[in-house]
């Protein structure tokens, strides 16, 4: 599944991927394509709040100019970081 | 009609700062650097201010150099010392979090970052090896102005001391707020933390120090100094330390109340550790919440606050303190609590914080995500 967020200034790209997540099945990859530069720490922080997992970054095609780069997320299944599977 | 809540990181000017720079403009109009007797009354003025400021810094009066801004001060500690340590090569060691000011003028020369750890306390063990070669500068800040975190001093000066390298310590968020730094060879101070008037920055600078002026050399460097400004600094700075005891501790528990209303809004990061932070500045991160938004959100229901969001410009970053924390960057909100903050204005912003974060996130459509 794949996201096109490049052009799109924060907090878009995450609310983007967040709405591209809500209808996948855990264990899917999201691939979201960003250029704004805050993206690539708020996916990662994203990841950590929602028990997901960045699996990859790499450079993606340009948009109007502006470097881009692409981020996979991997879904994590429902509950996989609530407290009770941690203990 | 409720009045106006104010918690930016610019303290409102102090009432005693107000006073005395009027009084100073009758007072010290005068060439301080003359002999006669109006000259010498200005002088006296800024012999007062230069003493005052000096004791709070734990500094002598005669180690002050003053400059138009706290980013000057920054500028030039680094410049100065770099020019002169020349021989030793450019490399500024620095932590990943110093203001933006001091990466700047770090990057001039050779910058050396440092890592920190989740809290925002520099990596010691990181400070130690990026010391082992030969550095012309380190620098570290007292505490993070953006999300409190106080900063190992003492270690890191030790670490400084021994590889021969002086420290410049950044306190432009501290001073006046908590006891002053325990350990440096340059001090960076800023009025404007602490009510005093916004166009004056403070650098202490112990003779130890080689520094060497870049430019023209100025026959006088601080007559050129507005002495109302200098003036009201200092008498700021006396009102703001002299109730420090009962400030602190009071506005850490008014911060503990605000985290605690933030912990019932949904998804709401609160970087740094409140038990061991400054006790008048946090900052938190909403996810799904575009920063400008929610200022507006907020300064609409009454509260003026502070933020470190990149959101507010394609071309800007986001905020470097934050990334280094690896917290969210977006939908972050900073708080300064000035030293007269009442319990009144802190339930006005407990009141105003979740429908405002509220409003931005329906605007944004982000219900159930």
């Amino acid at each position: 599944m794949i996201v096109d967020a490049r052009g799109d200034r924060c907090p878009m790209p995450i609310i983007r991927l967040a709405r591209a997540a809500a209808g996948a099945n855990p264990g899917t990859a999201v691939t979201v394509l960003w250029t704004d530069a805050a993206a690539r720490h708020d996916i990662a922080a994203w990841a950590r709040m929602r028990g997901h997992r960045v699996v990859g970054e790499e450079v993606a095609e340009p948009a109007d100019g502006h470097q881009a780069w692409a981020t996979t997320v991997l879904l994590g299944g429902a509950g996989t970081t609530t407290a009770a599977t941690l203990r | 009609m409720t009045s106006r809540v104010y918690l930016d990181a610019r303290a409102p000017l102090h009432p005693a700062a107000r006073a005395a720079i009027l009084e100073a403009l009758d007072d010290g109009w005068a060439d301080p650097g003359r002999l006669h007797s109006e000259g010498r009354r200005a002088a006296a003025l800024a012999d007062r201010a230069k003493e005052t400021i000096a004791g709070h810094l734990g500094a002598r009066p005669a180690e002050l150099r003053l400059t138009p801004t706290h980013t000057a001060s920054l500028h030039r500690a680094v410049v100065d010392v770099v020019a002169a340590r020349r021989r030793l090569g450019g490399r500024v060691v620095h932590s990943a979090v110093e203001r933006a000011a001091l990466l700047a003028a770090a990057d001039q020369a050779e910058p050396v970052s440092v890592p920190v750890r989740s809290d925002g306390r520099v990596d010691l063990d990181a400070w130690r090896a990026a010391l082992a070669e030969p550095a012309a500068l380190a620098a570290l800040q007292h505490a993070n102005p953006e999300v409190g975190t106080i900063q190992p001093l003492p270690e890191a000066h030790e670490a400084a001391a021994a590889a021969g390298v002086p420290l410049l310590v950044d306190a432009g968020a501290t001073i006046g707020h908590v006891p002053a730094p325990p350990a440096w060879d340059l001090l960076a101070a800023d009025p404007a933390s602490w009510g005093g008037p916004a166009g004056l920055g403070v650098l202490a600078v112990r003779p130890r120090v080689r520094t060497r002026a870049t430019g023209p050399a100025d026959e006088e460097p601080w007559v050129g100094v507005s002495l109302p400004l200098l003036a009201g600094a200092a008498a700021a700075l006396d009102a703001v330390a002299s109730r420090r005891a009962e400030a602190a501790p009071r506005r850490r528990v008014l911060l503990e109340r605000i985290r605690a209303c933030l912990g019932t809004i949904p998804d709401v990061e609160v970087p740094g550790d409140p038990a061991t932070g400054l006790p008048h500045v946090m900052t938190f991160s909403c996810l799904y919440v575009d920063g400008e938004a929610l200022l507006t959100e907020l300064d609409r229901r009454g509260v003026a606050v502070g933020s470190g969001s990149a959101c507010t410009a394609s071309t800007l970053e986001p905020s470097h303190v934050l990334v280094a924390m690896g917290v969210l960057t977006h939908g972050n909100v900073r708080l300064t609590l000035p030293v007269d903050v009442t319990d009144e204005q802190v339930d006005t912003l407990c009141a105003a914080l979740p429908d405002a974060v509220a409003a931005v996130r329906a605007m944004l459509g982000t219900s159930g995500l």
